[in-house]
């Protein structure tokens, strides 16, 4: 039956990973996503889920027993977070490389020093790169949903990449939120059990992640990219279907709100993006033409959608929790790269707002819309990247 | 169990082709291992010489599933694959971690540690050559006292770890020392292993003639010396129980044993080894044998090594 609980979005990550069947979980504890792993304890040992769990001594071991568990043809799910997950740096690009489909949450935290537990998109952010697709949640209900989709998308034998499935230390992680649970038969209607062509088989004995020579290497990375490519095209079909069997969609790759009209369009990722439609409404009632565009995927980074959205804008204010040093903001560094070589570009202006996990409310991102909008009226963005709220 | 040359199958998992220095001795050790345990084998193997002996995409000479994996994580990669394994179902598949000495004693031991201490259901073999051979003969861990390596060319300062005893010390089933000269006694000690449940650590002395320093031909004799100077000793940790096996077993007598610089003087890495130095490894042997001996007593009693650690 299917059952709506008020949870954190951790516990209901947890019950995602159960509700998709999950066959090996190996994991190391990091705040703030200790509660994942020992929800998902409790459901092994309570025998609520039938799973091997791997309680492994370090991250990097965590990621390289899902590999190991992945290549042997079984699914397979992890979560991390922060320094827990720029040290799985090196099998990250490994998990990816062997074309593995494994699910993770990240939950995103500050990386040290200072120590700081709070929420900051600079871990995933610092893992753009590996190969992975990357999902930036906004709420509880979309942890639980983007899990179960995540798993359909990548043991897709076009996609076979593995997913972050990121979500903001305690603004989502520990906050109670209702959530629907769907009925488990449904659930395993849309996710039929994983069926690997190629694994550790005894009867084909393959050698995966062997030596690779230049003359091959190419070849094996492009398809990669063509997997990141079929992806973007299978997100929002994936989406809708889920859609139609639960009732709940997010979006696709953008979760656009009030942009058919907007002369200037806020460009946001994970929480930010729920404060915006609020910002939205309240700058709607002051005569302010705005829409707010929460980017839910990263990676494959929706670009031909950010071009969709450009052509009718006058300007796009991007709002990014983390910064890519010497540069600017990772969203609106990919921004602008999706718009380059495009006619008639709107203005761009990037914000820098919540790091370490300082709050970025709805009220915040009026004073950034109102900031931007005056500088849409003058045709000039007169800062290129602005530090919201900085003590100077 | 006991098995002859003779007895031993024909089959060949190391299949031909294969592009391991010419003496290679981690190469007899691969063919062994697939000697004694079949096919139904899942080899996880870290980057190391073993990643390159079987040769690059679209081939290899391992007849048996291989998973490659980053340098130090073979136990945790091991542990996935026995993990999934045990879900499936399956049961008659040897998981087998196959790994450098570079790999066990020094970037990958955490991860072994924490396969070792979850109990994980598999054979870890660390083949030793002594040093980083794939990266052209780097000091490892595992390196012993006065050897030439490219990282430390007036030959290195600190004595190799003890690494069948640090497994020793996780309390797990099943530790035995090897040596492809002995070719019957590591076959015996891997069917052994494989009829264990837990966590087994197998150490095989690989003798390697282009760090080592010597000429091909003699890698088998290298590695006789080895055992027979005592400066690798033949023994078995069985549930704690400390055991020499043959022909270690009659070395506990010093005059048995030859003298250490007949193992040193045949090989290249030592020679800069001054008579100082060598007389320096000699008194290392005695005191290792006598703690064997110490050791071989104490497991004629009750108390296992356990217990005394």
């Amino acid at each position: 039956m299917a059952q709506t609980v008020i949870d954190t979005a951790n516990h209901i990550a947890a019950y995602a990973a159960k509700a998709a069947r999950v066959q090996v979980i190996a994991a190391y504890p990091i705040t703030p996503q200790t509660s994942i792993v020992e929800r998902i304890a409790e459901l092994v040992e309570n025998g609520e889920l039938d799973a091997e769990y791997v309680r492994v001594e370090s991250e990097h071991s965590a990621m390289s027993a899902c590999i190991g568990a992945a290549a042997a043809g079984v699914r397979t799910f992890t979560a991390t977070a922060s320094h827990g997950l720029v040290l799985m740096h090196e099998p990250l690009h490994w998990a990816s490389g062997s074309r593995l489909p494994i699910v993770m949450p990240v939950v995103n935290r500050t990386l040290g020093p200072g120590w700081n537990i709070w929420a900051d998109y600079t871990d995933s952010m610092s893992q753009r790169d590996t190969g992975w697709l990357q999902f930036y949640c906004a709420d509880n209900q979309e942890v639980f949903d983007t899990i179960i989709q995540a798993y359909k998308l990548c043991e897709d034998e076009r996609v076979l990449l593995p997913v972050m499935i990121c979500l903001e230390a305690f603004i989502l992680s520990h906050t109670y939120m209702p959530v629907r649970i769907p009925d488990q038969d449904k659930i395993d209607d849309f996710l039929p059990p994983y069926k690997p062509k190629w694994f550790l088989d005894i009867d084909n004995p393959l050698s995966h992640a062997n030596i690779v020579s230049p003359e091959w290497y190419m070849e094996f990375r492009y398809m990669m990219q063509e997997a990141m490519e079929n992806a973007k095209q299978l997100i929002p079909k994936i989406d809708k279907e889920y859609g139609k069997y639960f009732g709940f969609e997010h979006g696709g790759l953008i979760d656009k709100y009030k942009c058919e009209d907007a002369d200037l369009i806020l460009l946001t990722m994970g929480t930010i993006g729920s404060e915006s439609k609020i910002a939205v409404d309240n700058l709607r009632k002051e005569g302010l033409n705005v829409g707010s565009a929460r980017v839910r995927v990263f990676r494959p980074f929706p670009k031909e959608e950010i071009r969709k959205l450009a052509e009718n804008t006058q300007m796009f204010t991007t709002i990014d929790r983390g910064i890519s040093f010497g540069m600017e903001g990772f969203l609106a560094e990919e921004t602008k790269a999706s718009l380059c070589n495009q006619e008639d570009q709107p203005l761009i202006a990037g914000f820098i707002a919540g790091l370490g996990g300082r709050d970025v409310t709805f009220k915040n991102i009026e004073k950034i819309a109102k900031k931007s909008a005056e500088w849409m009226r003058r045709g000039r963005v007169e800062k290129e990247t602005v530090w919201v709220d900085l003590r100077e | 169990m006991m098995v002859s040359i003779k007895g031993l199958p024909k089959e060949e998992y190391l299949l031909k082709g294969h592009i391991a220095c010419a003496g290679c001795g981690p190469a007899i050790g691969l063919r062994l291992l697939f000697k004694a345990l079949g096919n139904k084998v899942i080899l996880v193997v870290p980057a190391c010489c073993s990643s390159v002996i079987p040769g690059p995409y679209p081939y290899t000479s391992f007849a048996v599933p291989v998973q490659n994996i980053i340098f130090e994580a073979t136990g945790a990669t091991a542990s996935g694959v026995v993990a999934a394994l045990r879900r499936k179902g399956v049961k008659d598949v040897t998981v087998v971690g196959w790994a450098g000495d570079g790999g066990t004693f020094d970037i990958g031991i955490q991860a072994l540690s924490g396969a070792a201490e979850r109990g994980t259901n598999f054979i870890y073999i660390c083949y030793d050559n002594e040093a980083y051979g794939n990266t052209g003969v780097q000091r490892s861990g595992a390196t012993p006292y006065g050897a030439w390596t490219t990282t430390t060319p007036t030959g290195k300062r600190e004595r190799k770890k003890d690494m069948p005893f640090i497994m020793a010390a996780h309390r797990i089933p099943y530790i035995a020392t090897a040596c492809p000269s002995y070719p019957l006694d590591f076959v015996n000690k891997l069917r052994k292993a494989k009829a264990i449940e837990g966590t087994k650590f197998i150490h095989l002395l690989a003798p390697c003639p282009t760090g080592w320093r010597y000429d091909t031909s003699k890698t088998v004799e290298i590695g006789r010396l080895a055992v027979q100077t005592g400066m690798w000793a033949l023994f078995e940790i069985e549930y704690g129980k400390f055991k020499l096996n043959p022909p270690s077993d009659r070395l506990i007598e010093k005059t048995r044993r030859k003298p250490v610089k007949e193992y040193l003087s045949l090989q290249g890495r030592f020679r800069k080894l001054t008579d100082d130095g060598i007389e320096k490894k000699q008194k290392w042997i005695d005191e290792d044998w006598e703690r064997y001996h110490k050791l071989v007593s104490n497991s004629t009693s009750d108390s296992a090594l356990h217990g005394k650690i």
